[in-house]
Parts: structure tokens; C-alpha cells; sequence
């Protein structure tokens, strides 16, 4: 089994008294894809506002690779909608993080231009996001996450906005771009199928404040994955079981 | 593409869009010609529109000479005026506490009544460009600096946290996020505020000036000649149309973008 990258411990949050995360605690590993599925408002992007250094914890620990988070943040993060700078074409949207970063803008270029057959975007350089549909639009937030080269991605709901057959072909897309990188992620979701097409392991959070309720792992080779095998809804059902179960209590 | 090109659709919409009002105005011109024609008023009371063109096209000369001075103190003070306001725009934006010391000043600023305030500042700083240009700051600068500070809180929040998580320090968070929101905000205050401006500047020259479109209107006001008063109201309003139609063109070179985005667009 690989190392851990990403430990949480017992991390906690709450809003002028409204406790939005109790003691979360979860791990990843290198190279592993791990998701959140969680009620809405339950404090899943919350979580990743306390990664991404947006929110001060009120405690427990989060570490990375072994130690305490530093100045340079190892996370390249999504939001949860794509926050793409509308006065900016796609290609400078997709080099943000290069330039936060330093790097010169005919260098940044250089390195996303290669990138955008392979993102669907071949041609659209220079246009400007309102031009772009949905899918295009994530395609270019996810692009300039990865670009970013960070040890880790977290990915906010990147599909929550679309329509149901663009967000298969998305899931879809994004599988075959997983198998060829060597990323790690944690990735935020509330279709429980999408978890357990993309994950290797799947976190359940119960409603506001968020706690871990369960961990399940998905334990089917990524070449043998499809939405509609019987080991796959197996997995589904048994998550759904648990989601709807909790809510129910009061 | 089976597009017209670019300037010709907009072109014929606003024309379009401009014709109930072109028809507004001729019946109005055309009222008036009748009544002042028929009436037998004085034409030292009201002249026929007819004579305020006439006397315009004879009067060209001086007109344009005293447009010109009117012209330079908008601009000149009109841009003092925004470099002013961007400076305060960023202080309040990077300091918030100097927004609550800064605002009720700015606020009281714009109570002043020109008709007073005018003439002073002429006394205090004479008849050159100096008083004009801070004539026309005074009535442009505070919604200069409220539409730039409202768009710098127009900020897309997500946009903000997504920077954050890539490290920007918060003047980069300025130049990358802030600033840009701002723009369109920016663009709406421009072309409200280039209206106030020549008024100012006209105010400013009508307190003292040695030449200028108030000073003209003022002289020929005091000579009885109405229709040269009106010939400078038009000259003025030509102005005020043109430098406003130079603010959409500035709007439409510098946010490209919005153009497209417009149906997005609360
Ligand atoms: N900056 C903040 N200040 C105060 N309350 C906040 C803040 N950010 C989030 N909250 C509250 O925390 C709770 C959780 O919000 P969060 O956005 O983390 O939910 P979520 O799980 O991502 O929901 P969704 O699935 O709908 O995106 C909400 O009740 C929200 O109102
Ligand atoms: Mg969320």
C-alpha cells in the first residue's frame, strides 16, 4: 500500500456557533482518488476552504506527506462552480495558477497549450468562457487545476452543474485522464454513482455538522469499471442505504 | 459566418432605437419654430430655432474657440478626477477602516452647492484651467469612487477563493480579481459622470473665466442675445454626446469580453 499524502484529524469548524465539521478525520493515499458524498450544506466545501487555507480550522490536525501544511499550499483546488474570469480568454483562465505562481506568461502558455486536445478544447484558446458550454467551461476549470502541477487535486463538485449525459461523458473523460496521470485527489460530489465510477474509496458525511459516518471502498479494477455492473450498483445501493438511513433519524 | 459586419448591426439598431426620439425632438423644434415665428415674440426673448442656427453657423469662429477651453478643462479635470478616485478606490480597498473616516468627507463634498462653491474656488485659484479642474473633480470624483468600490465588492467570491488557494498575496488578488471586476462598474460611472463633467466645467467658466462655453453663454446672455446662449447650449450638448459616445467606444475596446457575456449579465 503507498504512503498517505493527505491525513485529517479530528478537524473541526464552526460559524459564529453554527457547527459546520465535527472531528473529521480521513486520509489518502498517493495516487488514490478518494470522494466526499454528503448531504447539501452539510460543510463539504467548507472542508476544502479548510484545505485551501479560505477558512481557519478551529482544530484537530491536518497534515501532508507527514507534515503540518506550509506556505506553498500542495493542493490545486476547483470550486465548486468553475470561477472562471469572464474578462479573460480560455487560455489565460487555464495559466491563473502559473502566473500566481511566477511563471511567465509565454511560459504558462507554453505548457497549457499542449494540453488542450486532450481537454476537449482544441480551437478555443482564445475565446472568452461565456463563448463555452457547460462542459467546455469544466473542462477548462479542471484544466487549469491540473496544470497547476500540484501533488494533489481537490475537486469541488466539478460535474454538479451539468446535464445528466454531458456529466456521463465528463465522468467518462475524466476515468481516461485518471488512468494516463498519476494524480491524487479528493473530489467533493453528491451523485453516488459518479463516486463509485471514479473511486478507489468513497467517504460518507452526515448532515450539518458534518461527521464521517462510514468509509467504503470500491474495490473494482479500473478496467473493468461500467456504471451498470452489478458490482458497481451492489456498492450504490449500499451507499445510498446508509445516506438515506441518517437522514431519516433525526 | 452570415453575420453583418461587426459596426453595422449596432449601427442600424441604434438607429432604430434612436428614431421615436429624433421624431420627438423635430416635432418640438418644430412647435417651437411655429410659436416663436407667429407669436410675435422678440426674438431677443425667444428666438426661432431657425435664428439660433443661423447665428451659430455665423458665429462659428468664436464658438469653437470657447469650446475648445470648455473641452480642455472636462478633460483635464475629468481625468485629475479619475486618478483621484482610483487612488482613494485602492487606499479604501486595501485599508477598510479609511473607507468609514473617508466617506462622510466624500459624502459632504457632494452637498455643496456649486452655485456657491464656484465662485469661491475662482477667487482662491483665479481664472486659468486650475479652479475648472477642480470644478468638474468635485462633481465627478465621489461617483467615480463609488462605482469603482462597488465593483471591487462585485468580486466573484468564489474567484477570490480560488486565488487564495493558489497562493496570491492580496495585491494580486487586486490586479487579477478586483480590478478587472470593477471594470464594467467602472464603464457605467464613466459615462454618467463625463455627463456631469462638462456641466462643471461650464459652471466653473460661468464663475470667471477668459474664455470658455460658460463665459460665452454668460456675455451673450448679458448682451441679450438669446439665441447665442442657445447656440452654446447646443454646442455644449454636441460636446457632452460626443465625449459620451467616446466613453462607449473606450467600454467597448477595453471589456471585450462583456460584450458576449451581456445575456449572462444580471
Ligand atoms: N464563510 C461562511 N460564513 C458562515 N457560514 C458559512 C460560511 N461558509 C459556509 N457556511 C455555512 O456552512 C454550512 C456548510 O456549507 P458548505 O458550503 O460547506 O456546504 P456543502 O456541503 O458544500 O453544500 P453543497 O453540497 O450544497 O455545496 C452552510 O450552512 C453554510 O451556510
Ligand atoms: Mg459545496
Amino acid at each position: 500500500m503507498s504512503a498517505t499524502r493527505l491525513e485529517l484529524s479530528d478537524v473541526s469548524k464552526s460559524f459564529d456557533g453554527l457547527a459546520v465539521l465535527d472531528r473529521i478525520s480521513l486520509q489518502v493515499r498517493h495516487g488514490e482518488f478518494v470522494s466526499i458524498l454528503g448531504p447539501s450544506g452539510a460543510g463539504k466545501s467548507t472542508l476544502f476552504q479548510v484545505l485551501t487555507g479560505g477558512v481557519a480550522r478551529d482544530g484537530g490536525q491536518v497534515r501532508f506527506d507527514g507534515a503540518a501544511l506550509g506556505d506553498n499550499s500542495p493542493f490545486a483546488f476547483m470550486p465548486q462552480r468553475d470561477a472562471l474570469m469572464p474578462w479573460r480568454r480560455v487560455v489565460d483562465n487555464t495559466t491563473l495558477g502559473l502566473e500566481v505562481q511566477g511563471v511567465s506568461r509565454v511560459a504558462a502558455q507554453a505548457r497549457v497549450t499542449p494540453l488542450f486536445a486532450e481537454f476537449g478544447l482544441d480551437g478555443f484558446e482564445q475565446h472568452y468562457p461565456a463563448q463555452l458550454s457547460g462542459g467546455m467551461r469544466q473542462r477548462a476549470a479542471l484544466l487549469r487545476t491540473v496544470v497547476q502541477d500540484r501533488p494533489m487535486l481537490l475537486l469541488d463538485e466539478p460535474f454538479g452543474a451539468l446535464d445528466a449525459l454531458t456529466r456521463s461523458g465528463m465522468q467518462r473523460w475524466l476515468m481516461t485522464m485518471w488512468a494516463q496521470h498519476n494524480w491524487t485527489a479528493l473530489l467533493i460530489t453528491h451523485d453516488v454513482r459518479e463516486a463509485v465510477y471514479l473511486s478507489d474509496r468513497i467517504y460518507t458525511l452526515t448532515a450539518r455538522p458534518a461527521r464521517v459516518m462510514r468509509e467504503f471502498a470500491v474495490p473494482i479494477p479500473r478496467s473493468r469499471r461500467d456504471l451498470a455492473s452489478a458490482e458497481a450498483s451492489q456498492i450504490e445501493a449500499e451507499i445510498l442505504h446508509t445516506l438515506l438511513n441518517q437522514q431519516q433519524d433525526p | 459566418m452570415s453575420k453583418p459586419p461587426r459596426f453595422a448591426r449596432p449601427f442600424s439598431r441604434l438607429l432604430a432605437n434612436a428614431a421615436p426620439a429624433l421624431i420627438a425632438v423635430e416635432a418640438l423644434v418644430l412647435a417651437w419654430e411655429g410659436y416663436a415665428g407667429l407669436s410675435g415674440i422678440s426674438p431677443t426673448t425667444l428666438p426661432t430655432p431657425s435664428r439660433v442656427v443661423s447665428q451659430a453657423i455665423e458665429h462659428r469662429g468664436a464658438l469653437l474657440e470657447n469650446t475648445i477651453p470648455t473641452l480642455g478643462a472636462t478633460v483635464f479635470g475629468f481625468a485629475f478626477s479619475l486618478v483621484v478616485a482610483f487612488t482613494f478606490s485602492v487606499l479604501i480597498d486595501f485599508f477598510t477602516p479609511l473607507r468609514r473616516a473617508l466617506m462622510p468627507v466624500f459624502v459632504v463634498s457632494q452637498t455643496l452647492p456649486l452655485v456657491a462653491i464656484a465662485p469661491l474656488i475662482v477667487l482662491w485659484f483665479g481664472f486659468g484651467l486650475a479652479p475648472k479642474i477642480m470644478l468638474v473633480a468635485l462633481v465627478t470624483f465621489f461617483p467615480m469612487l463609488v462605482a469603482l468600490l462597488q465593483g471591487y465588492a462585485a468580486t466573484d467570491r468564489d474567484i477570490e477563493a480560488l486565488l487564495a488557494s493558489m497562493g496570491a498575496s492580496r495585491a494580486t488578488l487586486f490586479r487579477l480579481a478586483r480590478l478587472p471586476s470593477a471594470l464594467p462598474y467602472f464603464f457605467a460611472g464613466l459615462r454618467i459622470s463625463i455627463t456631469y463633467a462638462v456641466v462643471g466645467a461650464i459652471f466653473a467658466e460661468y464663475a470667471g473665466a477668459a474664455k470658455g462655453l460658460g463665459i460665452y453663454m454668460l456675455n451673450a446672455k448679458n448682451n441679450f442675445r438669446p439665441d447665442l446662449v442657445l447656440a452654446a447650449v447646443s454646442v455644449s450638448a454636441v460636446l457632452t454626446l460626443a465625449l459620451f459616445g467616446a466613453a462607449m467606444v473606450i467600454e467597448r475596446l477595453a471589456t471585450p469580453w462583456s460584450q458576449r457575456d451581456k445575456g449572462r449579465r444580471p
